[in-house]
C-alpha cells in the first residue's frame, strides 16, 4: 500500500482544521472504500485525519420528531436501530441491501455518503478517466459500459453512485449536516450529491474544509407502504443494475403521496418530482405505475451494453410501487419477487 | 560524499513515517506492538503476531479470508488500519477453542465437511461467529443472505449452511 502519515482529530473543530491546513490529507473513518481505493493507487492521500474516535455516532430523535444519524454511525447499527426499523424501514432495508454483513459493521453513515464510483476505468489506472484524472477522457462511453449510467450523463462521464443506503434517503428528503471552519451548514439530500457535468472529478457538494457531522430524516417514513427493490447480477453482495425505492402515503383508493428513488442509472440518487407530483390523487394501478415510470425515465439514454437498464428500470418501478402499495416490501433475505 | 550528503538530504525531505506503539487485546492475550500507519489489522496479526490463521485471500474487502471479530463484530481485517484500533479486542480463529475444546462451530464444520480447501474456512467460522452474535438469522436464506461476505472456491456452501444451521438449532434459534 502506498505510504501515508496519520494522525487522530480530537474534535470536530480539530478536523475541520486539520483538513483546511492540508488539503492532500483525507478524513477516515470506516476506511471500506477509502482503504481499497489506496490500494489500487486510485486515491493517494498523504496523510490520514482519523475522526473514527469522535463522539458522532449517536442516533436520537430530533426536536422535529425526526431522526438524526450521527455520521459515524455504523451502517449496521442504523440498519438495525429500533426506531429506524420501526420509523423508517426503507432506510434499513436499502442498508441491508448493500454490502456483506463486514462491511456494513466497519462502514460510516457518513462514509456512506461519500464511497466513490466503482466504474472499472475509475479504479484503473491504466486507463484515461476524467473522474480520477480531470482532463484525460472517459473510457466508460465507448467502453464495457454495462454497469453505467442512462440518466444525468454528460459527455465527461457516465459513472453511477454506488449507495443503497441514499437511495433511501433520497426518497425519504433527509438533510446532510456538515461542519466548516464557517459554521454548520444544512444541505437537503438532493443537493448534497451532483450530476457529473463538466466537472465529473467533483461527487458531492462538501467543501474541502468539512466535516460530515450527522444526516437527519424528517418524521415521515412511508412505514406503512414502502419497498427497496434491488436488481443485480447476483442475489446478494452485488452492486445494482437498478434499484428502486418507494414510499407511499395511500388515503382510502388513492395515493395521496409518493417518493421514487433510483440507484444504478445515474450519478446520483435519481428523483423526478413531477413524476411524483403526477401519483398523488391517482389510483394505485398498473396504467398508473407505467406513467410514472416512464416520466421518470424521460431522457433516458443508454451507452450500448447499459441499454438494457431502460426497460429493466422501467419493469422495476413498476413493481416496486405495486410492492409498496400493497404494503408487501422486498425482503433483502427471500429475494423471490412476489 | 556527495551523494551521502544527498541521500541524507533526501531522506530529510521524505522522512520515514514514524511507528507507533499501540495495544491490541488479541484473544484475550494484551500484545504491544509497532505498527506504519499503513499496516492492516490483518499484516499485523499474520506479520507481526505470527496469528496466521486468518488468511489474506483478495485483500480488498471481497472474500472474507480475513474476517475477525472485533469487540465483537465481524469485520474485514484487511480494509482495517492496525494503528486506528488502538486497545480493541481482536478474536481470530485462533481464539475460539477453549483449551483443547474446539468451538462449536468449528465441530460443526467438521461434522459437515463444510469445506474443502481450508483457505476460506477460518473466516467463514469467524463470520458465522459473529452472525450467531448478531442474533439476526432466523432462516437458512438469513444465514446464506448474511454470509454472503465470505466466499468458498471450492463451493462448500450447502455444507457451511448445515453446519451454521446445526449450531444456530443448539442455542435454540433453529433455522427454518
Amino acid at each position: 500500500m502506498n505510504h501515508f502519515a496519520y494522525s487522530r482529530a480530537s474534535d470536530v473543530a480539530d478536523a475541520v482544521h486539520q483538513i483546511a491546513a492540508d488539503h492532500t490529507a483525507r478524513f477516515i473513518a470506516g476506511g471500506t472504500n477509502l482503504i481499497d481505493l489506496i490500494k489500487e493507487n486510485v486515491e493517494r492521500p498523504t496523510r490520514l485525519i482519523d475522526i473514527s474516535r469522535l463522539p458522532l455516532d449517536r442516533i436520537e430523535n430530533t426536536a422535529e420528531g425526526g431522526l438524526r444519524l450521527g455520521a459515524l454511525a455504523a451502517n449496521t447499527t442504523v440498519a438495525y436501530h429500533p426506531e429506524v426499523e420501526r420509523r423508517y424501514p426503507l432506510l434499513g432495508s436499502a442498508i441491508l441491501a448493500g454490502a456483506s454483513a463486514q462491511l456494513r459493521n466497519m462502514a460510516s453513515t457518513g462514509g456512506n455518503l461519500l464511497q466513490r464510483t466503482r466504474c472499472i476505468y475509475f479504479y484503473d489506472t491504466a486507463t484515461p478517466c476524467n473522474k480520477r484524472t480531470p482532463g484525460s477522457g472517459c473510457s466508460a462511453i465507448e467502453g464495457v459500459n454495462r454497469m453505467h449510467a442512462i440518466l444525468g450523463t454528460s459527455e465527461h462521464c457516465i459513472a453511477t453512485h454506488p449507495s443503497d443506503m441514499c437511495v433511501a434517503l433520497a426518497a425519504l428528503d433527509a438533510t446532510v449536516v456538515v461542519v466548516g471552519r464557517g459554521g454548520e451548514r444544512r444541505i437537503p439530500f438532493r443537493d448534497f450529491h451532483r450530476l457529473p457535468g463538466d466537472t465529473p472529478e467533483r461527487d458531492t457538494n462538501l467543501g474541502p474544509d468539512e466535516i460530515i457531522t450527522a444526516v437527519e430524516l424528517p418524521p415521515q417514513g412511508f412505514a406503512e407502504n414502502y419497498t427497496y427493490l434491488k436488481i443485480r447480477d447476483r442475489l446478494s453482495y452485488a452492486f445494482a443494475l437498478v434499484s428502486v425505492a418507494v414510499g407511499l402515503k395511500l388515503a382510502g383508493e388513492k395515493i395521496a403521496e409518493a417518493r421514487i428513488a433510483l440507484s444504478g442509472v445515474a450519478h446520483k440518487p435519481w428523483r423526478e418530482p413531477e413524476a411524483e407530483a403526477a401519483l398523488a390523487g391517482q389510483p394505485p394501478t398498473a396504467e398508473t405505475f407505467a406513467r410514472a415510470a416512464d416520466r421518470l425515465l424521460h431522457g433516458a439514454r443508454g451507452f450500448g451494453h447499459n441499454d438494457f437498464k431502460i426497460p429493466l428500470a422501467r419493469r422495476a418501478i413498476m413493481r416496486a410501487l405495486s410492492q409498496a402499495a400493497h404494503g408487501t416490501p422486498q425482503s433483502q433475505a427471500d429475494k423471490r419477487i412476489a | 560524499m556527495a551523494s551521502r550528503a544527498a541521500a541524507t538530504q533526501k531522506s530529510e525531505k521524505f522522512p520515514a513515517p514514524a511507528k507507533t506503539a499501540i495495544t491490541l487485546v488479541v484473544n484475550g492475550v494484551s500484545r504491544k506492538l509497532e505498527v506504519a500507519p499503513w499496516t492492516t489489522l490483518l499484516d499485523a496479526l499474520r506479520e507481526h503476531l505470527d496469528l496466521t490463521g486468518t488468511k489474506k485471500g483478495c485483500d480488498h474487502g471481497q472474500c472474507g479470508a480475513c474476517t475477525v471479530l472485533l469487540d465483537g463484530r465481524r469485520i474485514n481485517s484487511c480494509l482495517t488500519l492496525a494503528v486506528m484500533k488502538d486497545g480493541a479486542n481482536v478474536t481470530t480463529i485462533e481464539g475460539l477453542a477453549e483449551g483443547s475444546a474446539l468451538h462449536a462451530l468449528q465441530r460443526a464444520f467438521i461434522e459437515h465437511d463444510a469445506f474443502q480447501c481450508g483457505y476460506c474456512t477460518p473466516g467463514q467460522i469467524c463470520s458465522a461467529a459473529g452472525l450467531i452474535a448478531e442474533g439476526r438469522a432466523r432462516t437458512a436464506d438469513d444465514i446464506r443472505e448474511l454470509m454472503s461476505g465470505n466466499i468458498c472456491r471450492c463451493g462448500a456452501y450447502p455444507n457451511i449452511l448445515a453446519a451454521i444451521e446445526q449450531v444456530l438449532a443448539q442455542r435454540g434459534e433453529p433455522a427454518r
